[in-house]
């Protein structure tokens, strides 16, 4: 589609599928960053 | 109910089995017919009314009232309340059985259930709020799974396996309470595209809101409803802790739900407000709602006070029968009495007896499944060999 | 195009990896979008339609649909109101008419090819896709048969197979997109007599239609339908009563589907963002409380511990001084009654009271040492 995207539904199915992704990385990087914040406590 | 016999083994021909088995029965014959015959032969389902019962109750119903789970291990492992302990894991069971139904009913609605991972694994639908309630229900299902398994562990005594899922508790639960805001919530998003469809009183841009506040209701009532119904059936199979803390339990349980209900109430008021529908509320549309919200919501909240005030623990007991019933009616009230409430009488759906009757089949299961679990793995007992290990 | 899209699988092609971020959305500014230019629809005139049903035997046998059950030159099924089905994707409806003496009008239904269809943005496998050519196409190859899309459509358009046990699918109007491919008209356009439907742009239509308008103020309402309604469609009505007597919804409102659901969707990472970094939090202060709660225990044990003793130590003292000064009192008192008394019984007695009060004073320090204890 040129490069473009033209319709609402198209913008959403697109950003929507990144957010996703985003979500799957979230979820496994809050408890790496957890274990990383706390591991020196006693 | 067959107060003895659920350690004993007994006769088998207790009234309960007998039911039991007729249920298991017919359901065995329409799940044929389903499988052999598709949709058309065993449901009343129409292309003016594309989901009936199995959505509206095994679903919706299902979900909601499998909200014990999340509840209850959140109030025990994140809001520090460690006296709820001992409920914690007949309601990740409930919760655990109440998922997999569901995920198993759908196997029933959908026209090709052999394609139900395909959203996931072929071609994702992102911006179907179907689709977010599928991936968090798949994920939740697991998240689950792993919650319940130190029952069976401990049973099997494989001490190394157990010691390490009790290490993810905190995370697992965290998890849990994400995944089921997100869908708890996003089953009632379904209904926000259908504007149109959904009668004004029912239908609100905070259906998501409503449906994510009504499940912890559902979950603290189904936790306070089931607890009676273990005692009367199951108390040889509970330890000291359980009795001990069961009061304990249906007191802290009934005042939080209290007190969410008030919430609730509250805010389902807010939506007739930012809508502007207090015109139906004069209509027969309106007296059904008024029942659902004085009958259902405001009732329940306030027996529910009454009894914890008074410490009254068989009023709680009582109350959550009224407030799960609630939920249910809540439910239905969305997905089909004021769904496609524009739509001639003629057209609309009622039930065929063997949707009814599969729904039977599935809540059938559900029970003697927990009823297996329970007669043998440590859920209303701690298992001696890890007496204090929490 | 639409088809080479549609074989993306998988998440790489959900995202569009690469290929999207890259992407602008058009007229990105302000999240405004206007569809596919030159996308082609049809204008049905509900003022031409004389109700004969010619688009409906078209339709069928371009898109080799079974059979009906009565002919399609039989018009007393139009007795009856109908909606599409799993064989039909389109119908004739018959509306008598307010007015006296006027003939009824019929209108055509089918799927009115949304421009931001709400079944596309329903469909958890994303079953259906607006082409750039205006139609809105179904993949059965994906297909679950959740049936959402059905709930979703605001125009009750989607059917399904609810007869087939192992391939069913759902069942509505392509804007015959197959044809338009390949340059020809949709069945029923190309058949209809008296020029109902007219094919086009959809820009066009409009203009055509609000030329009609127009001209003739006294035959047509003026009110194009689908020209906002939910967002738009692809097929445009235009008729000489309000199209709520035609059996047409005009309670729908403009706002597209995926913006109804946008709100719901975009809270989804909102609380996966959140919800982690609160409850870690409500658990730490849970914890915190806990542990604090525990160490001001045990102080306040090891504080009571320290004063008790010290307590019972000068207690002690002052139990032991008292008894001291009473024995010397006794002392001195047997002292005196002895003086008073024989002598020789003098020190028997002294002896005895000393005893007494020895065994008086352990009586008496004992509870001390058991609170001590405890
Ligand atoms: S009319 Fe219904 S089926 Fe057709 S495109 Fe619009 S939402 Fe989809
Ligand atoms: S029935 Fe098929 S096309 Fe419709 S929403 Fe479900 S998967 Fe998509
Ligand atoms: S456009 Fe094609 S599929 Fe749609 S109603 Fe007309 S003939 Fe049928």
């Amino acid at each position: 589609m040129d490069g473009n995207i033209f319709t609402l539904q198209d913008f959403m199915y697109f950003t929507k599928a990144i957010t996703y992704l985003v979500i799957v990385a979230a979820l496994i990087a809050f408890p790496a960053f957890w274990l990383f914040l706390t591991d020196r406590d006693e | 109910m067959s107060d003895t016999k659920t350690t004993t083994g007994g006769t088998l021909f207790t009234p309960f089995n007998m039911v039991a088995g007729l249920i298991l029965l017919v359901g065995g014959i329409v799940t044929v017919l389903r499988f052999t015959g598709g949709l058309a032969a065993v449901t009343n389902l129409s292309d003016n009314n594309p989901w009936g019962l199995w959505i509206g109750f095994d679903l919706l119903v299902g979900v909601a009232l499998a909200a014990g789970g999340y509840v209850t291990s959140a109030a025990c492992y994140i809001f520090g309340l460690k006296r709820f302990h001992s409920a914690v894991r007949p309601a990740i069971l409930t919760a655990f059985l109440g998922y997999a139904l569901v995920v198993f009913a759908l196997h029933y609605d959908v026209g090709r259930p052999w394609r139900l991972p395909y959203p996931f694994i072929v071609q994702p639908g992102t911006t179907s709020l179907l689709f977010e309630v599928g991936a968090c229900v798949a994920l939740y299902l697991t998240v689950l799974f792993i919650e319940y398994t130190p029952a069976p562990l401990e049973w099997l005594g494989f001490k190394r396996a157990r010691n390490i899922v009790v290490k993810l508790t905190l995370v697992l639960t965290i998890f849990g309470v994400v995944l089921s805001t997100l869908h708890q919530s996003s089953l009632g998003a379904l209904y926000v595209i259908a504007p149109s469809k959904l009668h004004p009183l029912w239908y609100s841009s905070y259906l998501p809101v409503y449906f994510f506040i009504s499940s912890i209701i559902a979950g603290l009532s189904m936790v306070v409803f089931e607890g009676s119904l273990s005692h009367k059936n199951f108390h040889d199979k509970m330890d000291e802790t359980h009795l001990k803390e069961a009061d304990g339990v249906v007191l802290g349980f009934g005042k939080a739900a209290a007190w969410v209900l008030f919430g609730y109430f509250i805010i389902k008021l807010v939506g007739l407000a930012v809508d502007n529908n207090w015109h139906h509320l004069a209509s027969g549309w309106g007296l059904w709602f008024l029942v659902e919200m004085l009958g259902f919501v405001l009732l329940p909240c306030y027996l529910y006070a009454v009894g914890s005030r008074d410490k009254n623990i068989k009023l709680i007991r009582r109350t959550s029968l009224l407030a799960v019933l609630g939920i249910v009616l809540n439910r239905f009230n969305v997905s089909m009495v004021a769904f496609n409430y524009h739509l001639p009488s003629s057209e609309r759906y009622f039930p065929h007896w063997m949707e009814i009757a599969i729904s039977l089949f599935i809540v059938t299961i559900g029970v003697l499944a927990f009823r297996f679990f329970v007669t043998r793995m440590p859920i209303l007992y701690e298992h001696p060999d890890y007496k204090d290990a929490h | 195009m639409a088809i080479s899209r549609r074989k993306f699988l998988g998440w790489m092609g959900a995202a569009g990896l690469g290929a999207t971020v890259g992407k602008s959305a058009h007229a990105a500014s302000n999240k405004h979008f206007e569809g596919f230019p030159d996308s082609m629809g049809v204008l049905h005139d509900v003022v031409r339609c004389v109700g004969c049903r010619s688009c409906e035997a078209a339709c069928n046998s371009v898109n080799q649909l079974p059979p009906p059950d009565e002919s399609f030159k039989d018009l007393t099924v139009l007795d009856q109101k109908r909606r599409t089905d799993a064989k039909t994707y389109t119908i004739v409806n018959r509306f008598e008419t307010a007015a006296k003496n006027q003939p009824p009008l019929y209108v055509k239904d089918q799927c009115n090819h949304c421009l931001e269809p709400a079944c596309a943005s329903a469909c958890f496998v994303k079953a259906f896709i607006k082409t750039k050519e205006g139609a809105v196409v179904y993949d059965e190859s994906v297909c679950v048969g959740c049936r959402y899309c059905m709930i979703a459509c605001p125009f009750e358009i989607p059917t399904y197979e609810y007869d087939k046990v192992l391939t069913p699918r759902v069942m509505k109007c392509t804007l015959c997109h197959p044809r338009l491919l390949e340059g020809k008209l949709p069945g029923c356009v190309e058949v209809c007599p008296t020029e109902a439907l007219t094919f086009g742009k959809r820009e066009d239509l409009l203009h055509i239609a609000r030329e009609r308008i127009r001209r003739q103020p006294d035959r047509y309402v003026d009110h194009i339908y689908g020209e906002n309604e939910m967002g738009g469609t692809s097929w445009l009505y235009i008729a000489g009563v309000p199209f709520s007597e035609l059996g047409m919804r005009e309670d729908l409102g403009v706002t597209p589907a995926p913006a109804l659901t946008a709100g719901a969707l975009g809270a989804v990472p909102i609380v996966v963002g959140l919800w982690p970094v609160l409850l870690t939090g409500i658990y730490a202060v849970s914890r915190r409380k806990d542990k604090i709660a525990q160490e001001e225990q045990a102080d306040a044990v090891a504080a009571a511990v320290a004063t008790s003793k010290e307590e019972a130590k000068s207690e002690l003292e002052k139990v032991l001084a008292m008894k001291e000064k009473e024995k010397e009192t006794a002392i001195n008192m047997a002292v005196k009654k002895a003086l008073e008394d024989a002598a020789k019984e003098q020190e028997e007695a002294a002896a005895k009271a000393q005893e007494d009060a020895a065994a008086e004073a352990q009586d008496d320090s004992e509870p001390k040492q058991t609170e001590e204890d405890s």
